[in-house]
């Protein structure tokens, strides 16, 4: 790329066709695939594009402002020579940006370490280091039963109107390098925080802000914010801005960045309107064929590697349309991510919080991060014990609204007592309740005492003789 | 080192179209751009060519020149492959690591295989012999794990004039020379084999041996036949690649080609973390030393996503050649698919379902097809097994991918997600699973294991399928109102389902274990079926054999019980005679 950018700045005057955000652009010099492009309408107001597509003195260019006001032949159009990149430096955190990195807050732009193209490059996985240390959040579903680690991308998959700005903003509140149960955990002091809005409502980037600001975190989080009413193409951008400071901070600069995207939902939007206006062949629900690289060439900007002390991991939101976990936007990101934790309405409605589905909710990587010396020696037998437990409380609701809770046998009736007193206890917890990794070890093994020993098969005897408590509390 | 054959006149990402010679073959790999970007020749009309480019094409532009090579795409393979990792079209990361950093940057170009490494050669022939492809030359100790069988390439033939005497060699270095029709030839232990093109073999092989990967579900139930193929569709989240991973663990492979096929970065990263720390039960090595990682992630390009597959099968070729039985896992499949799609897209071909192209079941045939148990060129007994993850969008078991999957492979372990959210693992479904290898390997397993292997495999199955029937009586009215013999039956399920089906890949014990000790926990179980029927026949009821302690004691056996002491099963044995008749005395 940096041999592109001697070639000079190649400008024509006027464009040839301008279809939704696309501008069709004749009669070129040599530019480049993927070179960003200013264009110029006839006030001189000045817009930022991106080429989509090149031959031989032709150029199909995304235009990220919307092509409103401009015209055919009053268009001028400068093709930069090299791909888009932004600023990166340490003094952007605290400061806010637009979804293409330009300052929002009223202040100058940030004195530039260095510039870096936002499409990044891919890690090399024998480069990488395999990510073990986990991150207490202080909530029982995520700690206790889909453990996050440092370098891990674990998705929130929402619905609208559920309460997963809340949950992630107490996730950023809480989050503190995890420690063996019993031992204190110290709060991390290299830690940052990237945050991108795309297409979200003013009130949702606000909460973020008063929430950040509250808990004294603002000097060290950035944000992009690419709003409702912001040009939709911006946001094939902000990500991508986002993540090359994340990757900055944390391979540069020894940071443990966490980076919250929401929402993904309307970013593939953006990317289908894209893809249709090029004409090109829709798989699933109109999206493009290529939504899973694309969106995996966002989700893999994550992890540790070798020659640094930084760690990304990374939090994106997504609404689910209707609430489905199968739509193509969730269930790609399913496939790329680490795991999920899925946010349910029924229990939103009962008035849980965090209404996390614990059932359709999973941690990929939890194994290596639990366990003896991490968490505790019985954590990986009691989350499977609980997870096996609760799933049975399903099948006996379904059979308790067919034939009636007293026809149930003992041991179901047992089950029914736990399932409530789970979500009631476990799963319930208040917006400022951080709980320890003890203390979500202890209230499990509480609520499984609630069944018959018999019945716990997942945890060991010896587990069941030092953990279990008979009716009066009691090991 | 090439010749130029064009200049670039569109791009579109990974697909370019340039213009200017009409002497360029079909599928010849290109250089394009100052970059010398990687690609290959995916079309050709008059004098444009379509290209398809396996590296990031940001940045490139109109007037840019190809060259040729003149050469198809094609793998290195020599001595060395064992406990690399490459990238989908066989470039070394470690090497790359060294050269661009924890990034990957675009246009190296690096020999597979390193060069200075110095080999043992042990020679096979002597000066005078007769040789033809797919003979042994001699041998080289590639790990300890394995012996490297260096072989004369499959289309020479002729008389042995020179054959290097026993010493360490480079692979650049000759070891051999033939006298062929067409003038003598030098052989060294390096050679090339184009990916697209299966390697020749002397006949396949009808008998079939299963290939025990220490998965119970898998072997006991659902067996997959050295050579054969099976397919793992699920969801997300179901464990794929868990599943993947043991038996890439544990399968009794000699060679194991992993493909990390528009996956994980951080999965890829466990493997290499991970495998050289694991000990073979068979050879006591390290699990590395005979595995070969391929890993084009899912930001990788798309492109030689594409390309991976077919790398990695033509290593696993290379090493059935010689004689060896080889098990390639390909996770996932679906993204090798989607990656044809992306690139037939691009060309604006005409799609057919969900935007695949009408040629994805070809394509999908022509991979699977590349498995198989064979005679080797040398008269050897080799095999390739192949295992594809596949991973259907929405776990819709009825999209193009795994429709036209399931015509080409003969195992198919349907993955399920209610029992992956109950962490009931592995969760493959045994209604929706079937093995068409399970009259192959019959002979096997009742030679070397126990003659009523199928008789148990066949009463443990109804047993299954006769809850799942009765699950739907108990959705309605409870399970109470059944009789007890019906009650025994769900009993005895959740016996097979808790303590034979699930098992742990991270438990020490559980994660592996011998088909001896399959057959032993089947056959209590069993035992146990058989003995409690009987006593409920003379009155006992179900309540009693329910409470019976050594049911919590055979749910257990499979984390308490090692491999290499199936005395305890004795003991488990004695314990629900003992607990049977007790109650029968009780009761009559």
């Amino acid at each position: 790329m940096s041999d592109a950018l001697d070639l000079g700045v190649n400008e024509v005057v006027g464009v040839s066709r301008i279809e939704g955000p696309l501008v069709f652009v004749e009669g070129t010099g040599s530019i480049g695939y993927d070179e960003v492009v200013e264009i110029i309408d006839a006030r001189g107001q000045m817009r930022l594009g991106r080429v989509l597509e090149v031959g031989e003195g032709i150029a199909v260019v995304e235009v990220f402002a919307g092509t409103t006001g401009l015209s055919i032949d009053g268009t001028r159009v400068h093709f930069l020579g090299k791909p888009f990149h932004i600023p990166v430096a340490e003094e952007m955190l605290g400061r806010i940006f637009n979804g293409l990195g330009k300052p929002l807050d009223g202040g100058p732009a940030p004195l530039a370490d260095r510039y870096a193209d936002i499409n990044g490059q891919p890690i090399n996985p024998t480069a990488r280091v395999y990510p073990v240390d986990y991150i207490q959040t202080g909530i029982s579903t995520i700690d206790g039963l889909n453990t996050l680690l440092r370098g891990q991308k674990l998705p929130l998959f929402s619905g609208a109107g559920l309460p997963h700005d809340r949950l992630a903003a107490q996730i950023v509140r809480q989050a503190a390098l995890g420690a063996p149960a019993g031992q204190s955990s110290a709060k991390s002091e290299q830690f940052a925080i990237v945050f991108a809005a795309m297409g979200v409502k003013h009130d949702v980037a606000s909460y973020f802000r008063d929430s950040f600001t509250e808990s004294g975190a603002l000097t060290r989080v950035t944000m992009f914010l690419n709003l409702a009413d912001d040009p939709p193409v911006e946001r094939l951008v902000t990500p991508r801005a986002a993540l090359t400071l994340a990757e900055y901070l944390a391979f540069e600069r020894n940071m443990h960045v966490l980076v919250i995207l929401t929402d993904m939902t309307n970013y593939c939007e953006a990317l289908r309107q894209i893809s249709n206006i090029r004409g090109e062949v829709p798989s699933r629900k109109g999206y493009p064929g290529y939504l899973y690289s694309d969106l995996a060439s966002l989700y893999e900007r994550t992890g540790r590697i070798k020659t640094s002390e930084g760690s990304i991991t990374q939090l994106p939101i997504l609404t689910m349309p209707n609430d489905d976990i199968t739509h193509p936007v969730p269930d790609l990101t399913g496939y790329i991510t680490e795991g999920q934790i899925t946010l349910n309405r029924d229990l939103d409605h009962q008035g849980t919080y965090p209404p996390v589905a614990v059932l359709p909710s999973l941690s990929r990587l939890m194994k290596d991060g639990i366990g003896e010396g991490r968490t505790r020696a019985d954590h990986s037998h009691w989350s499977s014990q609980l997870f096996a437990a609760y799933a049975h409380v399903q099948d006996v609701r379904a059979l308790a609204s067919v034939i009636g809770e007293e026809e149930l046998s003992k041991a179901d009736q047992q089950y029914l007592k736990f399932g409530r007193a789970f979500e009631q206890e476990f799963v319930n917890q208040g917006l400022t309740e951080n709980r320890t990794i003890e203390t979500t070890l202890d209230i499990g093994w509480r609520l499984l005492s609630m069944l018959p020993k018999e019945e716990l098969t997942r945890v060991s005897p010896g587990e069941i003789e030092q953990y279990y408590m008979d009716s009066h509390g009691a090991h | 080192m090439s010749e130029q054959i064009g200049r670039v006149t569109w791009i579109n990402g990974p697909v370019v179209r340039a213009q200017g010679s009409r002497h360029v073959n079909m599928l010849d790999l290109v250089e394009v751009g100052e970059d010398q970007l990687v690609g290959e020749v995916i079309g050709m009309t008059g004098d444009v060519i379509t290209i398809q480019v396996y590296e990031e094409t940001s940045g490139m532009r109109p007037g840019a020149p190809v060259y040729t090579t003149g050469l198809p795409l094609s793998v290195e393979l020599g001595p060395g492959l064992l406990r690399s990792i490459f990238d989908g079209v066989q470039r070394p990361l470690p090497v790359i690591e060294m050269r661009s950093g924890s990034f990957i940057s675009r246009g190296m170009h690096l020999d597979p295989l390193y060069r200075k490494d110095r080999w043992n050669f042990t020679p096979k022939l002597k000066v005078g012999d007769s040789v033809s492809g797919g003979m042994i030359l001699g041998t080289v100790p590639e790990t300890e794990a394995l012996e490297h069988r260096v072989m004369v390439p499959p289309n020479v033939r002729g008389a042995l004039t020179w054959i290097a005497p026993a010493m360490q060699y480079t692979i650049d270095e000759p070891i051999a020379r033939v006298r062929t029709e067409s003038g003598e030839q030098e052989l060294t232990m390096l050679q090339h084999w184009p990916v697209r093109k299966a390697r020749p073999y002397k006949s396949r092989q009808g008998k079939a041996e299963p290939l025990i990967t220490g998965q119970r579900v898998l072997d006991t139930f659902f067996p997959l036949a050295k050579g054969g193929t099976a397919a793992i569709p699920g969801a997300f989240g179901s464990g794929k690649t868990v599943t993947q991973h043991s038996i890439a663990k544990w399968a009794d492979a000699q060679v194991i080609v992993y493909i990390g096929c528009g996956e994980r970065g951080n999965e890829m990263t466990e493997v290499l973390q991970e495998f050289p720390h694991l000990i073979d039960p068979r050879s006591g090595r390290p699990l590395m030393e005979r595995t070969v990682l391929i890993a084009n992630t899912s930001n990788m390009p798309v492109a030689a996503r594409e390309a991976s597959i077919y790398t990695g099968i033509t290593i696993a070729e290379y090493y059935r050649d010689m004689g060896y039985h080889v098990a390639l896992m390909a996770d996932s499949t679906s993204r090798w698919a989607e990656a044809l799609r992306e690139i037939s897209g691009r060309l604006e071909e005409l799609p057919a379902e969900e935007g695949y192209p009408a040629y994805l079941a070809d394509r999908l045939a022509e991979f699977y097809e590349r498995a198989g148990a064979v005679e080797t060129l040398s008269g050897q007994t080799g095999s390739v097994s192949v295992i594809g993850a596949v991973s259907p969008p929405g776990g819709d078991f009825s999209e193009p991918v795994t429709q036209h999957t399931k015509r080409f492979i003969r195992c198919f372990w349907a993955l399920d997600k209610s029992l992956a959210s109950a962490r009931h693992f592995p969760s493959i479904n045994w209604l929706d699973s079937y093995s068409e290898y399970m009259e192959d390997v019959a002979d096997w397993w009742r030679a070397e294991v126990g003659q009523d292997w199928y008789a148990l495999r066949a009463q443990a199955m109804e047993i299954l399928s006769e809850e799942s029937r009765l699950s739907q009586i108990v959705k309605l009215v409870g399970s109470d109102t059944l009789p007890d013999e019906q009650r025994l039956v769900l009993e005895t399920a959740r016996l097979l389902r808790e303590g034979f089906l699930q098992q742990s890949s991270f438990d020490a014990v559980d994660s592996f274990s011998t088909v001896q000790k399959q057959i032993r926990m089947l056959g209590l179980i069993l035992l146990f079926h058989r003995q409690a029927q009987r006593i409920i026949k003379l009155g006992a009821p179900i309540n009693v054999i329910h409470d019976l302690p050594v049911i919590n004691t055979m749910i257990r056996m499979k984390t308490v019980v090692t491999n290499d002491d199936l005395t305890k099963f004795d003991d488990i044995e004695k314990n629900i005679n003992e607990q049977i008749k007790k109650l029968e005395t009780e009761y009559l």
